[in-house]
């Protein structure tokens, strides 16, 4: 399977996400599936020039990505998908049914958010959801860098992470 | 309100240990303020970054990586304000050039900085003192 890892991480593109994962994975290819951002071109050139040459960004709506999704999963290059937020993954996989694991990579404070780990606060029906995903048998960890053990979505909430 | 004239932002403590290393070698506490987008998500380190520009007469913002949250915070702030220069990949040398700057607008202070710092990046080769060659980068 060509996407590597399908990544929740509320700041899309960015440093751990190009470098952190992208030399390990040797990531060739990024999709990044956003609503506002699909339909902004001016967004679309703002992450375009975060990412070096030799990797392609591609950027899709929930609709969009469920159509080309198993396009990127058969893609011979190592690829990682990434949604700004849990709806997002969330819609993405109820369209599909093609998401076999999502990682929690950075979904930061704000408001009726509860922290879980230093990277992952939570509200309670972002809990709901990811519970959801799980029990539908996607298999949902975190891990905001490779070099991190992975955490079970019942370590991360049970707050036994890395706070 | 502050003096600073630029902004120093990037991941962990890169930027205050960055700008505390100005301090030592110029003793200029006046010229940078450090940002760090340590457990901020991107609205939050954008909102950061927005204060501390607000805050003092901000004409640079220097940045760690090209692809890091505090670039793309960065090139937000641009579109607000298309005469903020922004400096990616910053290292030592091009904020030692930004404090003694004499250039006259922001945009060649910056110009001058980066390629200061382009140039302090060298292999130093291995061997006898005086046998070996210094490539920039």
């Amino acid at each position: 399977m060509a996407l590597e890892l399908y990544r929740i991480d509320d700041r899309l593109i960015h440093g751990q996400v190009v470098v952190g994962w992208g030399q390990p994975l040797d990531l060739r290819f990024i999709v990044l599936v956003d609503e506002e951002v699909a339909a902004s071109d001016w967004e679309q050139e703002l992450y375009r020039m975060g990412v070096p040459p030799e990797m392609d960004v591609y950027f899709e709506s929930v609709e969009s990505a469920a159509v080309r999704l198993a396009a990127y999963q058969r893609d011979a290059r190592p690829g990682l998908l990434l949604t700004g937020d849990i709806d997002t993954m969330t819609r993405l996989v109820e369209a599909t049914g093609a998401i076999p694991a999502v990682n929690l990579g950075g979904i930061h404070h704000k408001s009726g958010r509860v922290q879980r780990l230093r990277y992952v606060f939570l509200a309670p029906a972002e809990e709901a959801a990811l519970r959801a995903l799980s029990a539908r048998g996607v298999v949902v960890t975190a891990q905001d860098v490779p070099a991190a053990r992975p955490l079970p979505l019942d370590e991360v909430l049970s707050g036994e992470g890395n706070r | 309100m502050s003096n600073a004239r630029a902004i120093v932002a990037g991941h962990g403590d890169f930027a205050a240990g960055v700008v505390s290393a100005v301090v030592q070698i110029t003793g200029r506490d006046d010229v940078f303020v450090a940002l760090s987008n340590r457990g901020l998500s991107a609205q939050d380190v954008e909102r950061v970054m927005r204060e501390a520009a607000a805050a003092g007469p901000v004409s640079v913002i220097f940045t760690d990586l090209p692809a890091g949250s505090c670039t793309m915070a960065a090139r937000r702030l641009q579109r607000e304000h298309p005469g903020l220069q922004l400096v990616t990949g910053v290292n030592l040398a091009a904020l030692l050039d930004f404090v003694f700057t004499d250039a006259p607008d922001a945009g060649v202070a910056a110009a001058e900085a980066v390629d200061k710092g382009r140039k302090a990046l060298a292999v130093a080769a291995g061997g006898a003192l005086g046998g070996g060659s210094a490539r920039g980068a």
